[in-house]
């Protein structure tokens, strides 16, 4: 294992070096994706050994810096998400030899290529670092390196301020961080994640809470759970599309991995059950809110990225109801909560990495996001839109594909709630469960919009009617993923037991065995009584149903040519103009969830003089309220900005003036240190 | 031999559920044309339009894709596959072990999608405005549905629907339902009516841009791939019908697979379907269609229903 470590930092270091030793773009492009590739290879091996390795593999290097030690360890928690991460970035890695090309010219590629490795180092290594310090500087490369990442396309309006936006709030995140663990080491006495989970040294109550408190706001931040979402569907969509798909579909699972490292390993597991219920509530705010105001969204990325917060909200429910369980003693649930969680992270890692290439490749073959602009890929692109659907239906929780899975155990860990002892988690986690399923129906009509409004019927511009399938390496990127999801989807008797390894230690009990019936055949939430599925059986019926459709049309239809015939139009030539469009889809949703969306409308229409029944000109204008950001964003700001404005008149730009300042502080520090 | 009887059953009730369903909404209709004082088109008469379709020479857009071509056979696959999860006529479905009831909804839910984008492919305003409608509609049915079958399943303990019916079918005679499923089975009935396009959510009989919705995203189809999603739709109300017959009411479904409690188990079944098709056929005379933006009050009133199941379910237990 140390081996596939070290060959996985080579190769990451070798692909973010090699490339800015050359100037030619075609060569700094293979050199760099290359190199991320083999990495990507090298820890899919390392995840996969990492999680069946009986004792974790640590390895540890002093620093003369005091508390500080570049340790690592690999167990198996951090197993699995190395493996998410690689899988992910090795997709991202072949799809981006083929997509950088749209920025030759414009930047540097062999930087941009540097930078992915750079990028992608950094997450693999936060989630094996073993040491508080260490954490937090590989945490914060990786920030910046996402935002370096998320402006290079700085030439475009808007993309600047959203990197800002970005970078100020995962650094509000990162103070938190910074002061959960400040709050560990005040009792561990070091910053070593080994002395944070010493049993020994538990922390009082009180701190444990704020601990929990600060680490849910500070990588909550990072995840985006609402209200701190607010960045990320500025910032995610802003990137180029395989930056994207790595930020979306992996950057913010590492904050799902912090979260689990700190309440099940450093907090040991011991939470009251108002914990588990506030992961709980964070995640059914997110869940709904996220996929609501995705369906408004017609910026193909932007929606992407907002669907992002709502599955980070799946995710928790499925951790939180783990939590609660695990409160009450109920281990077999706790683990089946967790293990839900833990593949819908797995899950969205790869249906929204693919979904964001496959955004990626729209673009690539369009020049534009926005979904009006498109329509008619599908018969342009048939690949690209084959994969999308893929996704599409992944991400609606469809049968029999791997969101269906992972949230149909999400549901079945909710349901059980019917075990817990007190009446008010009782109804609590079936109102969840209800919220759950108004976000996968929302889900539905959003990605139905999404696929249909941008690959079916006529292309609504030229850009659309232009496009041409991408480059074949674009392909096989997004096919990888696409593969991913089908096996996650109809193999859960392999990703189970995979599962199984991280919960297991974690809450104590291994539910591989009872999860997984008839030799893995069937998947169940612990008990078969209580309920059980089969994806390869439900994709066997599928496919059988189909096929008995068919011989019936064939049987009975004689193998009737189809004849070709233009669309009704009512007696007019039928033009792209006549087609709904994506705001029109969803106006029914807006109205009926107008409380939540405070919509504005304004319609502005100029008549003929002769008559007011014949329009010149009209034009039509819709927002919706970003409720959190007018409410709660908006006037923090203005009171910053205020309270900056005063400080502004000990900012005078004399340096002898700063000199001064300095010199009084030293004194005063020299004072308070004697 | 074990799996032979089972393999037999699978296939009985597949051809059961095909069979039925133009059975079904050929009594909505006559129950329908009896209340207009019209005499009606006869029972068998769906059958008749089912084969006519088949045969006639299918028209496809030069618009479309290939999902408008696929979209009638997932419909049905995914349609049909939700009916053989549930028990039919015996409590006991060979196939339960391959999906509970959220399996059972969101593979109605994968049929949808397609139906959806099908609407949406031929580029026609009617087809995006019948899928736009149904994008909602389906939406705020969802949460409702999903409680009231909580609201079921706690009290036979298992999401599993044979479980469920096999434990209240066992129960000796009729017992009086609690209250909990009489509300849970108020839910369930309006959500039946809005998944399956009957009034007053939706009209089958209409054919204007103004109310319909399903009609809508069908307009563009004709031969066979009409008739495959008409049988889905007809299929789909069976479901529904199945459902709330066998959930609510197992009286006389078969429990095991003795030849005479098939046979009885069988009968029994589908006086029953045909009963409330019968019901839903008086509504569908009694009531008008909503208005669309009407709908979400009434599935709204589906969800405090569902909840109240809930509620009822654990405070009246003790």
């Amino acid at each position: 294992m140390t081996t596939l470590l070290t060959v996985l930092l080579a190769c990451y270091l070798l692909g973010g070096v090699l490339p800015l030793c050359t100037s030619r773009p075609s060569l700094q492009t293979i050199l760099a994706h290359s190199g991320a590739a083999a990495a990507g290879v090298a820890g899919i091996a390392l995840g996969l050994l990492g999680l069946f390795a009986a004792q974790p593999l640590t390895l540890s290097v002093p620093s003369n810096i005091p508390s500080l030690t570049f340790a690592l360890r690999l167990d198996p928690l951090a197993a699995f998400f190395v493996l998410t991460i690689s899988l992910v970035g090795l997709a991202a890695s072949i799809y981006a030899y083929g997509y950088v090309r749209e920025f030759t010219g414009r930047v540097s590629v062999g930087l941009l290529g540097s930078l992915l490795n750079g990028f992608l180092l950094s997450m693999t290594l936060v989630v094996l670092a073993d040491n508080g310090f260490f954490f937090l500087i590989l945490w914060e490369a990786m920030s910046l390196l996402s935002y370096v990442l998320v402006v290079t396309d700085h030439e475009r309006p808007g993309v600047r301020e959203a990197g800002l936006f970005y970078l100020i709030m995962t650094h509000v995140g990162t103070a938190f961080i910074i002061l959960t663990f400040v709050i560990f080491s005040q009792e561990a006495g070091s910053f070593s994640f080994d002395d944070f989970r010493h049993p020994d040294q538990r922390l009082p109550e009180g701190l444990r809470s704020i601990a929990f408190f600060t680490a849910l706001i500070g990588f909550g931040a990072k995840a985006g759970i609402v209200p701190l979402h607010v960045w990320l569907p500025y910032a995610h969509p802003a990137a180029p599309s395989h930056i994207s798909a790595l930020m979306s579909g992996v950057m913010i699972k590492t904050a799902v991995y912090a979260l689990i490292r700190v309440y099940f390993d450093f907090l040991e597991g011991v939470f009251p059950w108002w914990w588990g219920f506030t992961v709980l509530s964070v995640g059914a705010l997110s869940a709904l809110l996220g996929v609501m105001y995705a369906l408004m969204e017609h910026d193909l990325k932007s929606l992407l990225a907002f669907h992002s917060v709502e599955n980070i909200g799946i995710i928790l429910l499925g951790i939180g109801a783990g939590m609660i369980f695990h409160t009450y003693g109920l281990h077999e649930l706790a683990a089946l909560g967790l293990l839900a969680g833990l593949y819908h992270t797995i899950n969205h890692a790869t249906f929204k990495a693919l979904l964001f290439l496959g955004a990626g490749a729209v673009q690539f073959a369009t020049h534009t996001r926005d979904i009006e602009e498109y329509g008619g890929l599908l018969r342009r692109m048939p690949w690209t839109g084959l994969f999308f659907l893929i996704g599409a239906v992944s991400i609606a929780a469809l049968p029999p594909t791997n969101g269906f899975v992972s949230e149909w155990l999400v549901f079945q860990s909710l349901f059980l709630s019917v075990q817990l002892p007190t009446l008010f988690l009782k109804l609590m986690l079936p109102i969840a469960a209800a919220i759950l399923a108004l976000t996968g129906a929302l889900a539905l009509a959003c990605f139905a919009k999404a696929f249909g409004m941008s690959f079916l019927a006529q292309p609504r511009s030229a850009h659309a009617r232009q496009a041409v399938e991408v480059p074949l390496s674009m392909r096989i990127g997004m096919g990888l993923l696409a593969g991913s999801c089908v096996v996650l989807g109809l193999a859960p008797m392999l990703i189970v037991p995979l599962l199984d390894r991280v919960t297991g230690p974690l809450t104590g009990v291994a539910i591989s065995e009872k999860v997984l019936a008839l030799d893995g055949w069937v998947v169940a939430p612990v008990t078969v009584e209580f309920s059980s599925i089969s994806t390869p059986v439900l994709a066997a019926l599928l496919v059988g149903g189909g096929l008995v459709g068919l011989l019936i049309a064939r049987w009975l239809g004689k193998g009737l040519p189809v004849r070709y015939s233009r669309t009704w139009g009512c007696g007019l030539p039928l033009t792209p103009r006549m087609e709904y469009t994506a705001t029109g889809f969803v106006q029914p949703i807006k109205q009926v969830f107008e409380t939540i969306y405070q919509p504005t409308v304004k319609l502005e229409r100029e008549f003929l003089e002769q008559s007011k029944y014949f329009i010149r000109h009209q034009r039509f204008e819709f927002h919706i309220e970003p409720i959190f950001e007018t409410y709660m964003y908006r006037p923090v700001v203005t009171k910053l900005l205020a309270v900056a404005e005063r400080l502004r008149v000990i900012q005078v730009g004399s340096l002898h003036l700063y000199l001064t300042y300095i010199f009084v502080t030293l004194v005063l520090l020299l004072l308070w240190a004697g | 031999m074990y799996a032979m009887v089972q393999l037999v059953l699978i296939v009985v009730q597949f051809v059961m559920l095909l069979a039925l369903a133009p059975f079904i909404v050929g009594v909505i209709r006559k129950v329908k044309a009896r209340l207009q004082c019209r005499r009606g088109a006869g029972l068998l008469q769906p059958y008749a339009d089912l084969a006519k379709l088949f045969r006639k020479q299918p028209v496809r857009s030069s618009t479309t894709s290939w999902i408008f071509t696929a979209a009638p056979y997932i419909v049905f696959a995914s349609t049909v596959a939700a009916g053989l999860l549930m028990p039919v006529f015996l409590s006991h479905t060979p196939l339960n072990f391959a999906g509970n009831i959220i399996a059972l909804v969101y593979l109605l839910a994968l049929g949808t999608f397609f139906l959806i984008l099908a609407g949406l492919d031929a580029g026609s305003a009617f087809g995006g405005m019948g899928s736009s409608r149904e994008a909602i509609v389906a939406t705020l049915a969802e949460p409702a549905m999903m409680l009231s079958i909580l609201a079921i399943a706690l009290t036979a303990g298992s999401t599993n629907l044979s479980t469920i019916v096999h434990q209240s079918a066992l129960l000796e005679g009729v017992v009086l339902a609690p209250p909990a499923h009489l509300m849970a089975l108020a839910a369930m009935f309006i959500v039946t009516l809005a998944e399956t396009g009957r009034v007053p959510v939706d009209n089958p009989a209409t054919h204007l841009e103004l109310t319909m919705i399903h009609e809508a995203m069908l307009l563009e189809y004709s031969g066979r791939y009409l008739a495959l999603m008409e049988w889905a739709a007809g299929i789909k109300l069976l479901v529904f019908l199945t459902l709330i017959v066998n959930v609510f009411a197992p009286w006389g479904i078969a429990t095991s697979v003795a030849p005479l409690a098939l046979v009885t188990g069988t009968a029994v079944y589908v006086v029953k379907v045909a009963g409330l098709a019968v019901v839903i056929g008086v509504i569908e005379s009694m009531f008008a269609k909503l208005r669309l933006f009407r709908v979400p009050e009434l599935l709204g009133a589906a969800f405090i229903l569902a909840l109240l199941a809930l509620v009822f379910f654990y405070t009246l237990r003790g």
